[in-house]
């Protein structure tokens, strides 16, 4: 077996009394797309929060690329090489596309003006990120030095999602991608999701959205009470059975 | 994704507010140019030499202080304290001077010290205890200005007691006829770096967007609270600036100096085209805007009109100016 670009192992995360993660596994292959699902409460966004570095959890262990690492913040991830796109997307409404991609990781002009003026390398900045946006197939956002608020839902997503895939050299984490999106908006970001995978980055995708989970993922996380409890292929097993999984109405298939 | 953008007939309105939202400054930059036309046919004293030496110096003072408080704002803030911090400050270096004979140069940087320190305690405040900076300000507003009535036993230093380098400020050179102080000369000189920072650096750019989005700014891997506290501290070494131009203009340190200081500058920003909701705005605007305050009272005065009017004009433009800003943040792509 190929050993898993991100694992966690008995991850426990509790909240005082509540406990949101119960000794939590998950595996992450090379080159996949990873659908985590689960009812609410069941654990997805503590156990996503504690891959990408957002909380630290209790107990259990994360390995990346088979060593351990453990992120304190969000930063120590991103610059683990893992990037995740949170559900409300983390994107400046006023700055522009460009200054949004590069956000936190501004680059600087060469010589005496970057080091000693601190000048923004404004021009390498929108070039890199009109590269980015082509080669995701953006066609929509004409112009990367326009104001993310004047963009559409779908249109943000994607300029998150190719934050996301510009910067992240390991693992992306999509948490809930689609949720506000219309349906031609979903289409095309299922479209990108499927293109970062080509690129051969791996995708853990969090969704309650079923067909779109069934659509695009290899394998599907089911976690439940806080665990997992089953990782099942798309192909063999029915939405409906992955639902009844999910909510406890049906063991899974040993 | 794919689909291309169709090109929609846009009305002359929507044109003129996405013109607006692309560049804030517009707006206010037509008020004052206007305004000043206006005025110079209503009066023919108004562009006279003597009389824009006497606009300059009057805004000399507020302008500084917005220099800082535009920063604050941007990050969705407001700093209430500005007055208190200047007035504390000029108290500082002037009395400390006067009194033990300690030249000017060291007056003036333990002045600036003491403003970056009160400017620390506001952001310390921010962003330890967690509270709104409305409420920050206010308290250290009277903390300051009590301060500032204990070190100075309520007393005014005469600027015959100071080095001259304290009353530089408000010393003059003539430009065609026009006499100007250094202290507008160190205005400008202070917006245009300012200017510089704030689009040009990656602070600037975190300073936007953590007025932004304050959430979305810390998951991106901005330092918010480090962001934060260096804004306010920096505007608190802004307003010693600013109480440097206010020794110069009144020619002596009052403790009473600048009541009204610290909304003035907020009024300036506001008509600046500055967003009161953060992550909006230039500092070009707030010098702008202030400028625009200096016009219309002065013009207002020229044209015989009581100053309970002009008063009013003032308050009519902050509204105006507000009310435009809340209308270019619905701009649609």
């Amino acid at each position: 077996m190929t050993t898993p670009i991100l694992q966690a192992t008995g991850l426990v995360k509790r909240y005082g009394k509540v406990t949101a993660l119960a000794g939590s596994d998950l595996e992450l292959l090379p080159g996949e797309i990873l659908a985590v699902i689960g009812d609410n409460g069941a654990g997805k966004s503590s156990l996503i929060k504690a891959l990408s570095g957002a909380v630290v959890p209790d107990e259990g262990e994360v390995l990346l690329d088979g060593s351990p690492v453990s992120f304190s913040t969000p930063l120590d991830a991103r610059n683990a090489g893992i990037e995740t796109v949170h559900q409300s997307l983390a994107v400046s409404p006023s700055l522009d596309i460009a200054a949004n991609l590069f956000l936190g990781r501004e680059l600087r002009r060469k010589g005496v003006l970057g080091s000693v003026f601190r000048m923004l390398d404004r021009a390498g900045m929108r070039e890199e990120a009109r590269r980015q946006l082509d080669a995701l197939g953006i066609m929509t956002i004409q112009n990367p030095g326009q104001a993310v608020e004047t963009l559409s839902g779908g249109q943000r997503q994607a300029v998150a999602v190719a934050r996301a895939a510009a910067f992240g050299s390991r693992v992306v984490i999509m948490d809930e991608p689609t949720a506000a999106l219309g349906v031609r908006e979903s289409r095309a970001v299922l479209d990108l999701i499927l293109q970062v995978r080509d690129r051969g980055l791996p995708v853990i995708l969090i969704s309650h959205n079923m067909p779109h989970v069934f659509e695009v993922a290899d394998r599907i996380h089911i976690q439940r009470l806080g665990r997992r409890k089953a990782v099942v292929d798309p192909k063999s097993v029915s939405m409906s059975d992955a639902v009844a999984i999910m909510t406890g109405a049906m063991e899974p298939p040993s | 994704m794919t689909a291309v953008v169709e090109q929609r007939d846009r009305s002359l309105l929507t044109r003129v507010q996405h013109v607006l939202h692309a560049q804030a400054t517009i707006g206010p930059a037509v008020v004052l140019l206007t305004s000043v036309i206006v005025f110079a046919l209503l009066s023919e004293r108004f562009l006279t030499p003597g009389n824009i030496s006497l606009i300059l110096q009057q805004v000399a003072v507020v302008g500084t202080l917005a220099v800082g408080q535009t920063i604050v704002i941007l990050t969705a803030g407001i700093d209430l304290s500005c007055g208190a911090i200047m007035v504390l400050t000029s108290i500082v270096m002037a009395k400390v001077a006067s009194e033990t004979g300690l030249p000017g140069l060291p007056a003036l940087l333990l002045g600036f010290l003491v403003g970056t320190v009160c400017g620390l305690l506001n952001g310390m405040l921010v962003t330890r205890l967690k509270l709104p900076p409305f409420i920050v300000t206010l308290g250290t507003l009277n903390v300051f200005f009590a301060l500032n009535l204990w070190y100075s036993g309520s007393a005014t230093i005469r600027g015959s007691d100071m080095p001259s380098l304290l009353l530089w400020t408000g010393q003059t050179f003539t430009v065609g006829g026009t006499r100007i102080t250094y202290g507008s000369i160190l205005l400008v000189v202070l917006v245009a770096a300012m200017a510089f920072v704030l689009k040009n650096t990656a602070w600037g750019r975190h300073v936007y967007s953590t007025g932004d989005d304050l959430e979305a700014s810390r998951l991106s891997g901005i330092r918010t609270a480090r962001v934060l506290l260096s804004v306010y501290a920096t505007a608190g070494l802004i307003y010693a600036v600013a109480a440097w131009t206010l020794i110069g203009r009144i020619a002596s340190a009052s403790p009473q100096a600048g009541q009204t200081d610290n909304l003035d500058s907020i009024t300036a920003v506001v008509i600046g085209g500055t967003s009161l909701f953060g992550g909006r705005g230039a500092v070009v605007g707030s010098l702008i805007g202030a400028l625009i305050v200096g016009v219309f009272r002065n013009g207002l005065a020229l044209a015989g009109v009581d100053v309970l009017w002009q008063t009013m004009a003032v308050g009519v433009l902050i509204i105006v100016a507000v009310s435009l800003d809340q209308w270019i943040r619905k701009v649609k792509a």
